[in-house]
């Protein structure tokens, strides 16, 4: 045996999970584990999101009858805000140190590489939020249906704001400072995701329109980007590895 | 199996890199490539790996599954090493392991065959410029493709570990594999064709720097 290339350990088992899974699998699987450890951005997206949120009522003053009124619409800003912020690293980390390379010469479908990784970051950064909204909600006097209301909407909606940001995170991949352009990019994509969430949210707060109607179009949104999302990312990748 | 190019022509930020690069490698051979710093050895590389498209030529692979395109069938060892500072030895190798082939992969044994088993559960970023290296290495041990493309294989590794990657491309040669490497140092192997990239250089920039560009000067 050469010096430094030991042979201390036995061989182990393999576990029969680690084995078995498939690209996609193994790609979510890496993802949501740098996600959660340290220096991976999980937790900064719910915590911007809850400063923010109780911050607002120190801003606007302790009127509850405002607070309540306005209360989803910042509810929806700052979760917007929030899944914006590890966006810019989404693609650029794998691309700086070569990881995107082998993930393109991987069996795996660029699309679906796209979407896998939408849906880590998804269920790291946006889940939680959802997760946390109910308690922020309470900072905004919002009562029961209207809270729930509120997260239905968030949770139905956020899933479109990743897969919206995910066409900015592949177009800034090579730029040194993307995470700017990629707000300027993805913001005005999310308009319409933004308007129907938050008319969504306010019908279920304050009536008096239907809450189904707006929903539905949320639901249409967030399923188009579902679609169009992956599709934009890994056509914006390929030009980018050019 | 047979890798032939006829042709190629890279063409990277409106400069010409190179222009009719031909080979033709077949199983149990080695490519070398060689050429001073600029020449495409990179370039060269990528276009097999279809990472980037060529200018001209062509590019096909003869006597294996049609199934399956080039990309599919290679092992892109790059500048970079592809390691997650957060994860560890053995979780970097095995998401590689996962997402290459799926199925029955012994990553412990390319992880000893490295020298790494005993470091498994350290997280990645603890790692010398060389042992993520090594881990880079591996992976080419845990997922069997049959085409090697190596840049620079050796750098940042002791002579010791450069012996062992010796032996790596050896054995896989000796199974029927095909490498092409970009190198400047010697590897040691038999049974080496060479491709020096500085005969087929067209610059279209150096009229002034005339004597930088004689290809019999350059070469090393």
């Amino acid at each position: 045996m050469l010096p430094g290339w030991s042979n201390r350990l036995p061989p182990r088992h393999e576990s029969p999970n680690e084995s078995e899974m498939t690209p996609l699998t193994a790609l979510l699987l890496r993802d949501m584990r740098i996600a959660v450890r340290v220096g991976g951005g999980a937790l900064i997206g719910v915590l911007f999101f809850l400063v923010v949120v109780s911050v607002t009522p120190f801003a606007v003053g302790p009127d509850l009858t405002l607070l309540k009124r306005i209360g989803p619409a910042i509810l929806w800003l700052a979760a917007l805000l929030a899944s914006l912020l590890a966006l810019d690293r989404l693609f650029a980390s794998d691309h700086e140190d070569g990881s995107l390379d082998l993930i393109l010469t991987g069996s795996a479908p660029l699309e679906l590489v796209a979407a896998a990784k939408g849906v880590a970051h998804w269920l790291t950064t946006a889940l939680p939020l959802v997760v946390a909204a109910p308690l922020i909600a309470l900072l905004l006097d919002l009562d029961g249906p209207a809270e729930a209301g509120l997260v239905l909407t968030l949770l139905v909606g956020t899933p479109a704001l990743t897969f919206i940001g995910l066409i900015g995170a592949a177009i800034a991949v090579t730029l040194r400072r993307g995470g700017l352009l990629l707000a300027i990019i993805v913001l005005p994509l999310t308009v319409p995701v933004l308007i129907f969430g938050v008319a969504a949210a306010n019908a279920a707060v304050a009536g008096p329109v239907p809450f189904g109607t707006p929903f539905t179009v949320l639901c249409a949104l967030t399923l188009a980007s579902l679609v169009i999302g992956p599709f934009a990312a890994a056509a914006a990748l390929r030009l980018d590895m050019e | 199996m047979r890798l032939i190019a006829v042709d190629l022509a890279c063409r990277r930020g409106g400069r010409d890199v190179f222009s009719g690069v031909s080979f033709n490698v077949g199983a149990g051979e080695l490519l070398a490539i060689t050429g001073r710093n600029g020449a495409g050895k990179s370039s060269l590389l990528r276009i097999v790996a279809g990472l980037i498209r060529p200018v001209g030529g062509r590019l096909w692979l003869e006597g294996s599954d049609p199934e399956f395109g080039i990309a599919e069938q290679v092992h892109y060892l790059g500048h970079q090493d592809p390691v997650k500072p957060s994860l560890s030895v053995l979780e970097n190798l095995q998401f590689w392991a996962a997402f290459f082939a799926g199925g029955a992969i012994k990553v412990h044994d390319a992880l000893e065959s490295v020298g790494l088993g005993a470091i498994a559960t350290l997280p990645a970023g603890y790692l010398s410029a060389g042992q993520r290296r090594r881990l880079s290495i591996a992976r080419l041990i845990a997922v069997k493709r049959p085409i090697w493309l190596l840049d620079e294989p050796t750098s940042t590794l002791d002579a010791a570990a450069q012996h062992r990657v010796a032996e790596f491309m050896r054995s896989h040669l000796n199974e029927g594999g095909l490498v092409l490497a970009a190198t400047h140092s010697a590897l040691g192997l038999s049974n080496i064709q060479e491709l020096s990239l500085d005969r087929s250089v067209r610059s279209e920039l150096h009229s002034d720097a005339a004597g930088m560009e004689q290809p019999a000067a350059a070469a090393p």
